[in-house]
């Protein structure tokens, strides 16, 4: 087990140099720091000074991968790959271009996004379980049909019209909890009822029907008719042998994704106007903050590469078959 | 003269594909058999008649040229207009040009916001003035209003039912040609849903669709008939031209990404060992950047070169196309380690199954082990997955544009049409027609395609489970 | 018949499968008795309806199936009224039932404790120490060792065998007094079955409880029946005591059945068959089910159904028994004429045409950080065979034992770790890829599965060309079609099969392409690994008769890699018996049949079971399952199971002695007669 976790966060490690030298091609490479600069300052007919002086500001005027004039190591380290790549392994993601500190700016913002996305994923997975496992129950019925149907019309919808028909309905209309907005502390439970109802909504018909699926393909198999045979009645079947059985897929499933929660949800978080990690990357995205993105595809790979770590562990705690070498 | 644009040549190459692919399938026992499945499916054919529906009006409209002007008065020399058209606004003339002032509501006479107008008797007055377009043949909308719309919208209800009649009539003779029967016995069939091929359900489809289009055509000639937008231009108009982009980002990213898919997928399952080491690093760095930050990323960086060498395009709109098919390439590059994990496992399975050990103990060639009998043999995967992308596809097209990072602003498309209306939410009372036809016509696309997949899906391969 | 009141009473049952116009008429108007402490065996091949029988009685039948009629009387009740809770209370409880697949009859995740108590609990009323002690009492009484540690163990840590205890010690938890096993053993290895039947007799005399059973094997039958039903397409054409029914079988259906299981006396003879295939079960019957297949019927058996006819103990239903007929009764069912052989060398020929040398297949176990190799499962682990031109040797053993992968080694499909497969005085396990490409004609694979050895994507004429293909032969497509055509003939499917998928034969017909693909290309040698284990016995006689009638024909050699001992004594010449990777004995099939010398093959041939209770031998028990071969016990791999195992066993490897002539053995207690240069380890 011990050897297992080591090799897989060794393997990592490649993964995680790809991932960086990936966003180094992207952000240096095909685009120059020069181009950057460019579109940063705006005008296209900028001066080659202004660029230089953006740049100086902002450390990208050294030179990309090797430093001729540096000393020794130097050579190596003062240039724009060492600073701005390498240092992300260090969780070093130094200043946006804005001129903030990108650490303490994801420190600060991943409570909100968590506050968001913890509590969808877990009613959002009860939610889904009651109704897959009450469309198992009714399997082969017209229940079973007409949930299906309306699980494919959910989901046929998208994301975006949960959240504006929410805030339209909820708030607008209603005027239940406020359309958007965030407060620190207790008070943030009033702002954070609609994101959660929204999410956990929008992913009701495609949960479901997952979910389904793997109850009624446990419900297929040899052993549930060994437990029939002994006389138990159909939901202790469903609850006690088939649920069982089909919580490892649906665990492990859940697991991958618990890291990300971090990275909270870009769409929810920029429409309900929640200070999150999120939003905080659209914001990135919006204001052509290349540091902001660079950091949070950096942060966002690390966390799927624990979330797979996590996965194969929790493999082995929920399923007595598996056992890692 | 005949433009013809990036994303124009790869859909005309994917009809191309279609068509040999039917071909090719028509002559095959085991992908016939599974297609007859699929046409024994009620749901899954009205569902086809549908997307047809979609594929035709972005068929239409991925035929673009631009039109002669009026020859000079020296003749011979022919001109040509700068703007590039689509058939399918050749088509829709006036819905394109009939533009107002700005926002309208649905089949309003009058436009959304007040104005100031110079009375007759000199005096001034703020009011809501009359559109340009809209309802401009009624001398008094109030009054005269609803009866022309049901009027209108019942005439060509008419006109559509008919026109489906006649289709109906010689869709059962040639039936009934083709199988030697008679004309009779193949209506009663069809009526109660005994042919083989579900054609009940697709003619309902049919009715219903033509119907509506019907209507759609006479009315929208008379009225904005999903109102008009801020900038006064027919939402009808736009959210039929966001077909096409909806239609391309589906189909032309898992164009884009099969070959590499596919190719990689099995190598790395067939061959095993260090090849399947590289594609399998290759795959799980790809895939352990998050989808979107890959996306935004990427098109931030096109955005800058875009915004450097803005001077090498010569429209607007082969900009905007040349965004999208970056944009399905990007797609495609963050897809495709999902199929291609797929194949391999696939691939791995079949490695070890009697009849390609009984070919490897025949002699037969590796390459032709490939080819004879492991592609064929995890097609079905591969077009599972082709159709339940689509729609995911449709879907992130609309929150790629909301976030900026998705299609050009300048060009038609579901997510530019919410993005924009969002900022009007708060209006007083709200602007929500725009939102509304979106939504009615990406939600009526999505189902089709997901109603359709399912049924496509447990025709191919009823075991096969699709992880989240 | 016994006069007391019969436990389970059937008559006139009847299931459908599937919905529609069309159902399957699975079970067509059944009617049975069994008695209290008796054993009822439902005899019958696959699909005629003998599985779904039991589970109309449980009312466990999948959603599409569902009892048409009848009544199953159940002690006082008629099962079939009962509500579904009233049901629940007789299942597990005054009835239950076992399944065929141990491996995957449990549920993987909870303790195999837990799932004998909740029973308990359900049906006893017992829960805590209570249940908890007699939870260990029943796996005590299905002889599972350490019941305390197996209490707490997950069904994937135990053996096939040891599963199928379990399953037995959860019906027994309800008290039963009816146990429905279905092929309660046909997943098992012989040894394995032979402990769990001796378990299920031993169980049933002292709870006095009835059993039905459910089989295809003959042999089992014989082994635990009191009375035999024996079932064809839906119906029980036979019903009798056993004694009678051994001795002579009444129906033609069963006396077929006897005649087409392959034994050393009717060795080069063919072996009967049975013509034609079994009726569809959506078409309604006029005449007799069996008369399309009957080489006795006569005009009324297509005309109208027959009837009961009852002559001692024993009922059949079959117009030959109608007063007046017995005259075209053809009472004798001896073996068919003996078809052409071609002379076959008495002896191997000097020079055989296959060797292997000390053949190695390891597969490498990885751990640790890097994963070194911290081991080996030595799969094959120095094999020596011999196969002289136009003989059939066969290689043994139980599961898990390496026979597969020594064919696919001499196959070079896995290449070997070591050792040499000399093929025709060509050295195969140096060539390089392409070499070994074009040398691949001589040697050629039938597999087990005939649903699994081909491409369902291709037409059988492709399936059958594409050897003839990579060689090569055949110039151009008339040619290539002609030689498909002559192959198809030759293995007995009309030509008009190349424009048809596999997916369109039965079993048997699809072995025969297979047969056909391989023959294709013409090879010296045949692997057929497990080629009739998959069939059921009228049609294994139909591709034996094949496999001889060709090897007559081509002279091609065989290696018959099988657990089925029936059909070795039948085809083989030598036999090499395989346990753990390593050959044990070797030898001229009469010999070792006769007089096995290792104590394993004795323990493998005495737990077969025996169709005549004159011939059978006391089961020879072994203890425990096959040892993993990742870590070998020391000494003679069989020392821990071997009933007359010494200290020396636990130390040495024995070499290999010469009992005679041509006669080898493994074995300590054989260590006579050292062949000099035999000596390994």
């Amino acid at each position: 087990m011990t050897a297992y976790i080591v090799r897989r966060l060794l393997y990592a490690i490649p993964i995680l140099i790809g991932v960086n030298l990936l966003t180094f091609v992207l952000f240096f490479v095909i685009n120059t720091p020069d181009d950057i600069a460019r579109s940063q300052l705006g005008d296209r007919r900028v001066t080659a000074a202004a660029i230089d002086t953006w740049k100086r500001a902002h450390g990208y005027q050294k030179p990309l991968i090797y430093n001729e004039n540096a000393q020794g190591l130097g050579k190596l380290t003062d240039t724009v790959l060492f600073n701005k790549s390498v240092r992300l392994f260090a969780f070093d993601f130094g200043r946006s271009d804005s001129g903030r500190d990108i650490g303490y700016d994801i420190g600060q913002r991943m409570w909100p996004s968590l506050a968001i996305a913890v509590p969808t994923l877990i009613v959002g997975i009860l939610v889904n379980i009651t109704f897959a496992l009450l469309i198992a129950l009714f399997r082969g019925t017209y229940i079973d049909f007409w949930g299906v149907v309306l699980c494919v019309i959910l989901l046929s919808v998208s994301s975006l019209f949960y959240i504006i028909g929410g805030q339209y309905l909820l708030s607008k209309l209603f005027h239940l909890v406020p359309i958007s907005g965030y407060d620190t502390g207790i008070n943030a439970t009033k702002f954070l009822i609609l994101p959660v109802i929204v999410g956990v909504i929008s992913g009701v018909g495609s949960g479901t029907r997952w979910y389904r699926t793997l109850f009624l393909e446990e419900i297929g198999k040899d052993y549930v008719r060994t437990a029939r045979a002994k006389g138990l009645s159909e939901h202790v079947v469903l609850f006690r042998h088939v649920l069982r059985n089909a919580l490892i897929p649906l665990l492990t499933g859940i697991v991958v994704v618990l890291p990300l929660l971090f990275m909270g949800s870009l769409i929810v978080e920029s429409f309900f106007g929640v200070p999150g990690l999120g939003s905080y990357t659209i914001d990135g995205i919006q204001r052509q903050d290349f540091a902001i993105v660079r950091s949070m595809v950096f942060l966002g790979s690390v966390l799927y590469i624990i979330g797979l770590l996590l996965t194969d562990i929790s493999y082995t705690l929920v399923d007595p078959r598996v056992r890692l070498r | 003269m005949l433009v013809l644009f990036w994303t124009d040549v790869l859909i005309y190459l994917l009809v191309a594909m279609v068509v040999v692919f039917a071909l090719y399938a028509r002559r095959r026992e085991h992908l016939r058999a599974p297609w007859r499945e699929v046409g024994r499916s009620g749901v899954a054919m009205g569902s086809l008649v549908v997307l047809a529906f979609y594929v035709t009006i972005g068929l239409l409209d991925s035929i673009h040229f631009r039109p002669a002007l009026q020859p000079d008065e020296e003749a011979g020399k022919r001109e040509y207009a700068h703007e590039i058209l689509s058939v399918f606004d050749w088509l829709v003339t006036p819905l394109r040009e009939r533009t107002e002032k700005t926002y309208s509501a649905p089949f309003a006479a009058n436009l959304y916001t007040k104005e100031t107008v110079e009375l007759a008797d000199g005096r001034q007055r703020r009011q809501f003035p009359r559109l340009k377009y809209g309802a401009r043949h009624l001398d008094d909308p109030a009054t005269e209003k609803t009866a022309d719309i049901v009027a209108t919208g019942l005439s060509a209800a008419v006109k559509g039912v008919a026109v489906w009649g006649l289709i109906c009539v010689m869709l059962i003779a040639a039936l009934a040609r083709k199988k030697q029967q008679t004309f009779r016995s193949v209506f009663t069939r069809m009526l109660s849903g005994a042919t083989a091929v579900r054609w009940r359900s697709m003619l309902y489809t049919f009715a219903v669709l033509l119907v509506i289009s019907f209507a759609a055509a006479d009315l929208s000639m008379e009225y904005h008939i999903l109102g008009t937008d801020k900038v006064g231009e027919d939402v009808f108009y736009q959210t039929l031209k966001s077909i096409r982009t909806g239609l391309v980002i589906g189909t032309l990213t898992t164009l884009v990404m099969l070959p590499f898919a596919m190719l990689l997928g099995i190598m790395a399952g067939y061959f095993g060992g260090w090849i399947d080491d590289v594609i399998q690093y290759l795959y799980t760095t790809l895939s352990s950047i998050p989808g979107v930050l890959l996306i935004a990323a990427a098109v931030l960086i096109l955005q800058v070169y875009l915004d450097n060498h803005a001077d090498r395009f010569s429209s607007i709109a082969e900009r905007a196309d040349l965004r999208l098919l970056f944009l399905c390439l990007i797609l495609g590059v963050t897809s495709w380690t999902s199929l291609c994990r797929y194949l391999r496992g696939e691939t791995l399975k079949l490695r070890d199954t009697d009849y390609i050990q009984a070919a490897t103990a025949l002699g037969v060639r590796q390459f032709t082990i490939l080819t004879r009998h492991v592609a064929p043999n995890v097609m079905h995967i591969v077009l599972i997955t082709v159709v339940l992308d689509f729609s995911a596809l449709v879907l992130a097209e609309a929150v790629l544009s909301y976030v900026q990072i998705g299609v050009d602003p300048a060009m038609n498309s579901w997510g530019n049409m919410i993005n924009s209306a969002r900022l009007e939410m708060a209006r007083e009372p709200i602007v929500w027609w725009s939102l509304f036809a979106a939504f009615l016509f990406m939600f009526s696309l999505v189902l089709a395609a997901n109603l359709f997949s399912d049924a496509l899906r447990d025709a191919f391969d009823p075991r096969l489970r699709r992880e989240k | 018949m016994n006069d007391s009141q019969p436990i389970l009473s059937v008559s006139e049952l009847s299931t459908h499968l599937g919905s529609g116009s069309r159902p399957i008429r699975a079970v067509d108007g059944l009617s049975f008795d069994i008695n209290k402490g008796e054993t009822l065996a439902l005899l019958g091949e696959s699909g005629c309806g003998k599985s779904i029988t039991a589970l109309s009685l449980m009312r466990l039948l999948p959603a599409s199936g569902r009892v048409i009629s009848g009544t199953v009387r159940f002690g006082s009740c008629d099962l079939l009224k009962l509500s579904e809770s009233e049901m629940r209370r007789v299942r597990g409880g005054g009835m239950t039932m076992i399944f065929q697949e141990p491996m995957t009859s449990l549920n993987p995740v909870i303790p195999i404790g837990e799932q004998i108590l909740e029973a308990l609990r359900l049906h006893v009323g017992e829960a805590g120490a209570a249940g908890r002690k007699h939870v260990l009492d029943l796996l005590d009484a299905v002889r599972i060792p350490d019941p305390g540690k197996r209490f707490h163990e997950y069904p994937h840590q135990l053996s096939g065998g040891m599963k199928q205890r379990v399953m037995i010690a959860i019906a027994l938890a309800g008290e039963p007094n009816l146990l429905i096993a279905d092929e309660p053993t046909t997943a098992l290895d012989v040894t394995i079955q032979a402990q769990v039947l001796e378990l299920m007799r031993n169980l049933q005399q002292q709870r006095q409880m009835a059993i039905l059973l459910i089989t295809h094997d003959l042999g089992v039958v014989a082994e635990m029946a009191d009375r035999v039903a024996v079932m064809y397409a839906g119906q029980i054409v036979e019903l009798a005591a056993r004694e009678p029914f051994f001795a002579h079988p009444s129906h033609p259906y069963s006396r077929k059945l006897f005649a087409s299981l392959p034994t050393m006396a009717k060795r080069k003879r063919a072996l009967h068959v049975i013509k034609g295939l079994v009726p569809s079960l959506h078409a309604r019957f006029s005449g007799c089910r069996f008369a399309a297949r009957c080489d006795d019927a006569v005009a009324v058996c297509h005309e109208y159904p027959p009837a009961w006819h009852t002559d001692g103990e024993r009922q059949v239903l079959c117009h030959l028994y109608e007063h007046g007929r017995e005259a075209e009764r053809r009472e004798d069912t001896s073996t068919a004429p003996i078809p052409s052989h071609t002379a076959r060398p008495a002896k191997p020929v000097r020079e055989p045409l296959l060797q292997t040398r000390a053949l190695q297949v390891h597969f490498p176990i990885e751990a640790g950080v890097f994963k070194r190799t911290v081991g080996y499962v030595r799969a094959v682990d120095g094999v020596d065979l011999t196969i002289g031109a136009g003989r059939t040797l066969a290689l043994v053993g139980e599961s898990g034992c390496g026979k597969t992968t020594v064919g696919k080694s001499i196959l070079q499909l896995i290449r070997p770790t070591a050792g040499s497969v000399r093929l025709d005085g060509v050295e195969l396990t140096g060539l390089s890829h392409s070499q070994l490409r074009r040398r691949r004609s001589d040697f050629q694979i039938i597999f087990q599965d005939p649903y699994s050895s081909m491409n369902p994507r291709m037409l059988v004429g492709d399936v059958v060309a594409e050897g003839i293909k990579a060689f090569g032969a055949g110039e151009t497509r008339e040619q290539r079609r002609a030689l498909v055509n002559k192959q198809l003939l030759q293995v007995g499917l009309s030509a008009d099969s190349v424009t048809r998928y596999p997916h369109e034969f039965s079993g048997g017909q699809r072995q025969r392409i297979s047969i056909a693909r391989a023959l294709a290309v013409a090879p010296k040698l045949i692997v057929c690994d497990e080629p009739t284990s998959a069939l059921d016995v009228s049609v294994q006689a139909q591709i034996l008769n094949l496999l001889q009638r060709l090897q007559a024909e081509v002279g091609v050699s065989y290696l018959f890699i099988t657990h089925n001992m029936s059909v070795v004594s039948y085809i083989a010449d030598e036999i090499a018996v395989m346990y753990l990777g390593r050959i044990v004995e070797f030898g001229p099939v009469g010999d070792v049949l006769r007089r096995p010398r290792h104590p394993y093959t004795e323990a493998l041939l005495s737990a077969v079971p025996a169709l005549d209770p004159k011939t059978r031998r006391g089961v020879i028990r072994l203890h425990g399952d096959i040892p993993s071969p990742s870590s070998p016990p020391s000494g003679c791999h069989f020392h821990p199971r071997c009933p007359k195992s010494a200290e020396l066993c636990r130390q040495h490897y024995p070499r290999r002695s010469r009992v005679d002539d041509q006669h080898y053995v493994n074995c300590h207690l054989v260590d006579d007669e050292p062949i000099p240069g035999g000596a390994r380890r």
